[in-house]
């Protein structure tokens, strides 16, 4: 489910991050959310049609309107610039409802929190339901100098650990002082989401108290073709685009809810492949990267892919 | 929309009836002449005849007074059908908002909710029901949000927490189960309440209906039919009280099957909760007499070959595997030889 809603607010909070405010355009309430949720922005740039997906940093329970914060992304394909520098106040996009990939687990006797820059974001929405539900909770925010830290409604007991001020973030011994029953929760760049998850493996965490989230981005590549059994069609995936863009353009309908590699839901099977699959998604297990790709993140190079679309 | 409510009983003397505006709507579970098991989801939306079961989202009928009756007297011998751990508390006013305002909506001259900030009224009228409460404060409710509105609403409920990617039976109501106990199955997830069901886990079945729940959005439900038999109108089959109904299986005669049998029908649906990211899965239960079936000739038919033909272990696994061959002898009256038409709808 879609809907179009009224960027009513654009406001600079450190150099390179921005938040906007979202409002239903006839002031009806929007659907309340969990903590951790993202809404997919659609944003139609010129001849393209670009889809991002964003944290909720608004109070949950507030239906009035939801907020995002988006950090600009010079390398990137273009969502963030397109917000920081074409999207204005009044004008209409069309916002998904609320999906949450990475809510708290609420049987948690606690909630450690970790993230890095911009990876604040989901925490601040959850932070709205930790302190509701009275849940004994730890944040750490990684940056690394002063000015990135973003003017939002970060809370003091926030432990902000600054790189190029020496108060690095002392990863073993936060992982290793945690009450029994604590789960952790970590967000930010793939280099920091690996490296938490490493050490509190290496601690002897249990998995399943281990969460993480991260929105890939789709990579750029080099040109491939595919192949579409089910519609009996051949496409060209173009080096800036992705294979859900390219089916999406051939009016082949794939399912999709994050396009970041992350929900499951694009999954499809290949029928053959004589070449090499990038895989770059979270998604599949190491044993399905013969038998399955994620077209959203995922690329190919080689002689000949068909897959089951 | 006005509904006469039936006076009548799910147990003792079993005065349950169907009227033929019920028989009609009866949700028929088979949309051709044989039977498979499958994940049969579909978008829960508006669909069908004007008066079908599925036109509204959680389903109001003749039944409704007579089936909160039998909930309360099942609930008065037996606390542990209704239960909610403790970190289901969330989700359990997400159902009471979610039922409360659906039913608003679909049923403005029965069901009326006010919202003033926190502060809610909330009128039953076929209950007799006005009560005023303060929205996420259960000290405001005579029970528990979950168990308040699953004693109001028609079906049973198990709510589902979500995490490391599965489901979990971590709160409901459930009073008119075929076979199966929430004091039992409570704390376990997707695939340990579901361990008994026969061929399904090697036909991949439930690592696609997962995948499927999983992903279960806000605003987008989703639903399916299930069907079993149970003999006589019960709500209450559950494993505690299998002494009370367990005998009667074997009650039936070829002078009373049409009679006694009943095809029991579940609408499952599934629904996100928003606050909580829980999965609200209720299990609405539909009863109609084999007599009362094949007053629809078309469901007569059809209700013969599914039965005769159906699989020696799924009949077992449904539970009336013993009196298949009345059933069948009986329904066999019905069947013509004529094709039927396809979908579920009568002619
Ligand atoms: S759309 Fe979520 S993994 Fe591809």
């Amino acid at each position: 489910m879609t809907q179009v809603l009224r960027l009513t607010q654009k406001q600079p909070v450190s150099p390179r991050i921005t938040r906007f405010r979202f409002e239903h355009p006839e002031g009806r309430s929007l659907p309340v959310f969990s903590g951790g949720a993202h809404v997919m922005v659609t944003m139609r740039d010129g001849e393209v049609l670009r889809r991002n997906a964003y944290s909720l940093i608004s109070d949950p329970q507030d239906s009035s309107g939801y907020e995002i914060a988006v950090q600009r992304e010079d390398q990137g394909r273009g969502g963030s610039n397109f917000l920081h520098e074409k999207a204005q106040p009044g004008m209409m996009l069309q916002i998904g409802a609320p999906v949450n990939l990475f809510g708290l687990n609420l049987t948690a006797r606690k909630h450690l929190m970790i993230a890095g820059g911009v990876g604040i974001t989901p925490f601040l929405s959850q932070l709205h339901e930790v302190v509701r539900l009275h849940a004994p909770f730890e944040l750490h925010l990684a940056i690394r100098s002063r000015n990135e830290l973003p003017a939002l409604a970060i809370p003091d007991a926030a432990q902000v650990h600054v790189s190029d001020e020496g108060s690095r973030m002392n990863l073993t011994e936060i992982l290793s002082t945690q009450p029994l029953g604590t789960h952790l929760y970590v967000c930010g760049s793939a280099r920091m989401i690996e490296g938490v998850l490493t050490e509190a493996s290496a601690l002897g965490w249990p998995k399943d108290a281990l969460h993480s989230e991260e929105f890939l981005a789709p990579a750029p590549g080099v040109p491939f073709e595919v192949n579409c059994a089910r519609s009996d069609k051949t496409l060209t995936v173009g080096a800036h685009q992705s294979l859900l863009e390219a089916l999406e353009a051939a009016g082949i309908d794939t399912p999709w809810l994050c396009r970041g590699g992350a929900c499951g839901q694009c999954e499809t099977d290949i029928l053959a492949c004589d070449g090499e699959i990038e895989h770059h998604d979270h998604w599949l297990d190491p044993a399905e990267h013969c038998s399955k790709i994620m077209p959203c993140v995922s690329r190919f190079r080689g002689a000949l892919l068909t897959i089951d679309r | 929309m006005t509904i006469s409510f039936n006076k009548e009983t799910f147990r003792g003397d079993y005065s349950f009836h169907n009227s033929p505006a019920a028989i009609r709507r009866f949700p028929f579970p088979f949309d051709r002449d044989e039977y498979m098991y499958s994940v049969n989801m579909e978008p829960h939306r508006a669909t069908g005849p004007d008066d079908s079961v599925f036109k509204r989202r959680f389903d109001v009928d003749e039944h409704y007074l007579s089936e909160m009756e039998d909930r309360a007297i099942t609930l008065a011998r037996d606390p542990a059908r209704c239960q909610s751990l403790p970190h289901m508390r969330l989700a359990g006013w997400d159902l009471l908002e979610l039922i409360m305002t659906c039913k608003a909506q679909d049923y403005p001259d029965l069901f009326q909710l006010t919202r003033d900030g926190e502060r809610w009224r909330w009128v039953n009228r076929p209950m007799g029901l006005d009560d005023s409460f303060t929205f996420l404060d259960d000290s405001t409710l005579p029970f528990g949000p979950m168990e308040y509105i699953t004693r109001q609403t028609q079906g049973d409920f198990a709510v589902l927490d979500q995490r490391e990617g599965n489901l979990w039976m971590d709160a409901g109501m459930v009073t008119s189960q075929a076979d199966w106990s929430l004091d039992f199955d409570i704390g376990m997830n997707f695939f340990e309440w579901h361990a008994p069901v026969p061929r399904a886990a090697e036909m991949g079945i439930f690592q696609r209906a997962l995948k499927f729940l999983l992903n279960v959005q806000q605003d987008s439900p989703a639903r399916r039919l299930n069907w079993t038999m149970t003999v006589n109108p019960r709500l209450d089959t559950s494993p505690e009280t299998y002494p009370e109904w367990g005998p009667e299986k074997r009650s039936v005669t070829a002078e009373n099957v049409g009679g006694r049998q009943y095809l029991r029908v579940e609408l499952q649906s599934f629904w996100r909760l928003p606050r909580s990211n829980a999965l609200a899965f209720p299990i609405r239960c539909y009863l109609c007499s084999l007599e009362d079936i094949v007053t629809i000739p078309k469901w007569g038919r059809r209700l013969h070959r599914v039965i005769r033909d159906l699989p020696e272990d799924l009949a077992s696994y449904k539970g009336f595997v013993v009196n298949r061959p009345l059933i069948v002898d009986y329904l066999s009256q019905f069947d013509d030889g004529q094709p039927t038409s396809p979908g579920i709808y009568p002619d």
